[in-house]
């Protein structure tokens, strides 16, 4: 890529907005899946007992499973918000960049 | 419930339910599975030959041409994950345990969310066909290309060691076919759908088995909720009935803080440096396409891994104790109930006792498809880093023309396979327990880090990455070879030297710190033109222009 390429998509108002904001949107949801998935092996690591506490009184079902079965629900969830932004939002950014040095 | 097997396993830790390991015992010929396996075989290898026809270039090799869709790519992604070792390995795991099973399975899970937040796109647009490609795009070629490839060759070897050996003993007690048999049918099938039909034959016949795998596994998971009226607590009420209280919370399956951060490390971060998960990123069009890519894979592999959740209780109820598939010889011995063939046996006695001899045949012939699809990957991968990183980069310095480094590509994959062959021979009684656990180490300490921080870090250097890199691979190894994996249950000794399983926590620490304090340190002209070299490719990385585009068919 040439340098006045470069130096011209640097400055643009729409590659720093772009690049902030999603690097942003990326650390924060990256952060959210370390704390979900961390806070549940370091619950089991340290208080095994926590989860195999029973749904409600009697039930044989405890709440490890939902948590569990919530975990990698999470998982998808967060894959399903930063796509469905990305997608749209940002990659409309991008594009607008894109036409703005067409022919340079 | 003591089988051999079951006992390897959880000694072995978490990644031994990617392997197969234990003694298997010779089944009778299973014919209706033998034929639907046939079938398939057939089908892919018409899908070879259409793929043949249209694999003209490097590219078409390496990428399919750029022109997979998300969704199919993110199809592809999950069948790699998906291994014949992980369904029935993570269904005897729950089997067995119960509720360590999704612990299991959840740490395989939660890499992707990041590998889609940091990782997915800027791999897109900085890529051509290996991942070294991002490494080495501001660096030195040669030193960079070299490590790469070493990683990326080593982590493939060792995974395909264990996939190799799970498949001889997975094939024997489905099909009932000698092992080395086995092995060397799987080794000549993954030739021909590589050599021939390269990188489209290969996401095809891995798309196919994914769609039978979560087929098979979901019409299991609702046949077994359909004898509970759909009512999980009737279905755990059942088998806490049938073995203790102790399956609905965890066990011992992660006991202390630093073996689950550590844990967690390897899997989210090896995941990130796999290279034939990596390579799959440069099938699609564009960066659009690679998220829309994780998004589908993360939905298929957890739909995929709550169904195992399901079949291993549906196998609790239904398998365990069912004087059909209790493996009486053994109970004389042992005592306990133990099934036929062992744990991992669960998930393939089920679809018999839910679906009879038809389904059994169906879900042994898509077991045997996994493996094959899994490998398949592999070996693409290995035979990319060989030809693309070693041959056209380091060997050619970039003046090889496409024809020359496509055919080089072809051998590479002939001569993986042999050696794959032969490894897989080999290693038939050995305890490889720890390979995919290695492996996995490998990716994490010395792939993603410098993958990592090339994108994310101007101030990497050549010499950085190199001896950081070097110096997390050179851990990850040793500390595997010193901990109780390799030192006490194959080797023999009576205590570790390292006395955590998994490695990751340091050697990951080590990769990063090494690499960070080999660059800042590094102050030559040529680490100052890395780093002016990085905005250029931050512009690209982030708007992908001059990017790899998708090839018109």
């Amino acid at each position: 890529m040439k340098q006045e390429l470069v130096e011209r998509i640097k400055n643009d108002p729409d590659f720093i907005r772009l690049t902030r904001e999603r690097s942003r949107f990326a650390w924060i949801l990256s952060i959210i899946m370390l704390v979900i998935y961390f806070g549940f092996v370091l619950t089991i690591a340290f208080d095994p007992a926590i989860l195999g506490t029973p749904l409600s009184e009697g039930s044989v079902t405890t709440i490890g499973i939902p948590i569990g079965i919530g975990v990698i629900v999470s998982a998808f969830i967060l894959t399903g918000i930063y796509v469905r932004r990305a997608n749209s939002e940002f990659d409309e950014l991008s594009n607008r960049i894109k036409d703005k040095v067409k022919g340079l | 419930m003591r089988s051999l097997i079951f006992l390897l396993l959880a000694s072995a830790g978490i990644f031994a339910a990617e392997a197969l390991t234990g003694a298997v015992e010779k089944q009778p010929l299973n014919m209706s599975a033998i034929i639907m396996f046939l079938i398939f075989v057939s089908a892919t290898l018409g899908i070879t030959y259409w793929a043949a026809k249209r694999t003209k270039t490097a590219k078409d090799f390496y990428t399919a041409g750029g022109g997979i869709t998300g969704f199919q790519n993110g199809m592809a992604i999950a069948g790699d994950f998906m291994s014949a070792a992980s369904f029935l390995g993570i269904s005897a795991l729950v089997y067995a345990k119960g509720y360590d099973g999704l612990i299991y399975s959840i740490g395989f899970l939660v890499g992707w969310p990041i590998i889609l937040f940091l990782v997915a796109e800027q791999l897109r647009n900085l890529g051509k066909y290996t991942f070294a490609d991002v490494a080495s795009y501001r660096l030195r070629q040669t030193p960079i290309r070299i490590l790469a490839a070493f990683g990326s060759i080593l982590t493939v070897l060792l995974y395909l060691i264990a996939q190799m050996v799970g498949a001889g003993k997975l094939i024997q007690l489905l099909f009932g076919l000698d092992y080395e048999v086995a092995v060397i049918l799987v080794g000549i099938l993954m030739i021909l759908y590589v050599t021939f039909g390269g990188m489209l034959a290969t996401t095809w016949v891995q798309i196919i088995k994914a769609f039978l795998l979560l087929s098979g596994a979901t019409f299991m998971a609702i046949a077994v909720m359909a004898h509970y009226d759909f009512s999980f607590e009737t279905l755990f009420s059942t088998a806490v009935s049938m073995k203790d209280v102790s399956i609905m919370a965890p066990g011992k399956l992660i006991s202390d803080p630093i073996s689950a951060i550590s844990l967690g490390i390897a899997l989210m971060f090896g995941t990130a440096g796999l290279p034939h998960i990596l390579m799959r990123f440069f099938t699609v069009s564009d960066a659009k396409e690679a998220r829309k890519s994780v998004f589908y894979a993360t939905g298929f592999i957890g739909y995929f891994y709550i169904l195992t959740f399901i079949i291993g209780f549906g196998a609790i109820v239904m398998v365990f104790q069912n004087p059909q598939y209790l493996d009486l010889a053994k109970q004389a011995i042992d005592g306990g109930a133990p099934i036929l063939g062992g744990d991992n046996m669960a998930a393939i006695h089920l679809s018999h006792a839910v679906g009879g001899d038809f389904f059994l045949g169906f879900i042994s012939a898509v077991a045997f498809a996994t493996i094959l699809a899994v490998v398949s990957g592999l070996t693409l991968a290995g035979a990319s880093a060989i030809s693309h990183d070693l041959y056209a980069s380091v060997i050619r310095k970039g003046t090889a023309d496409g024809m020359m480094e496509m055919k080089v590509s072809k051998i590479a994959t002939v001569v993986l396979g042999i050696i794959a062959i032969f490894l897989g021979i080999i290693f038939e009684e050995q305890n490889i327990a720890f390979m995919v656990g290695l492996a996995f180490a490998i990716a994490a300490s010395a792939n993603f880090p410098i993958l990592f921080l090339s994108m994310y870090w101007s101030r990497l250097t050549t010499r950085g990455a190199l001896l950081g890199g070097s110096l997390g691979l050179l851990t990850a190894a040793v500390l595997v070879i010193l901990g109780p994996t390799v030192w006490v249950d194959v080797m023999g000794n009576a205590e570790a030297i390292f006395p955590y399983k998994y490695p990751a926590l340091f050697s990951v620490s080590a990769a990063f710190i090494g690499i960070w304090f080999f660059s800042i340190t590094d102050k030559s002209d040529s680490a100052q033109k890395e780093h002016e070299a990085f905005e250029a490719q931050y512009v690209r990385a982030q708007t992908g222009i001059g990017s790899e585009g998708a090839v018109e068919h």
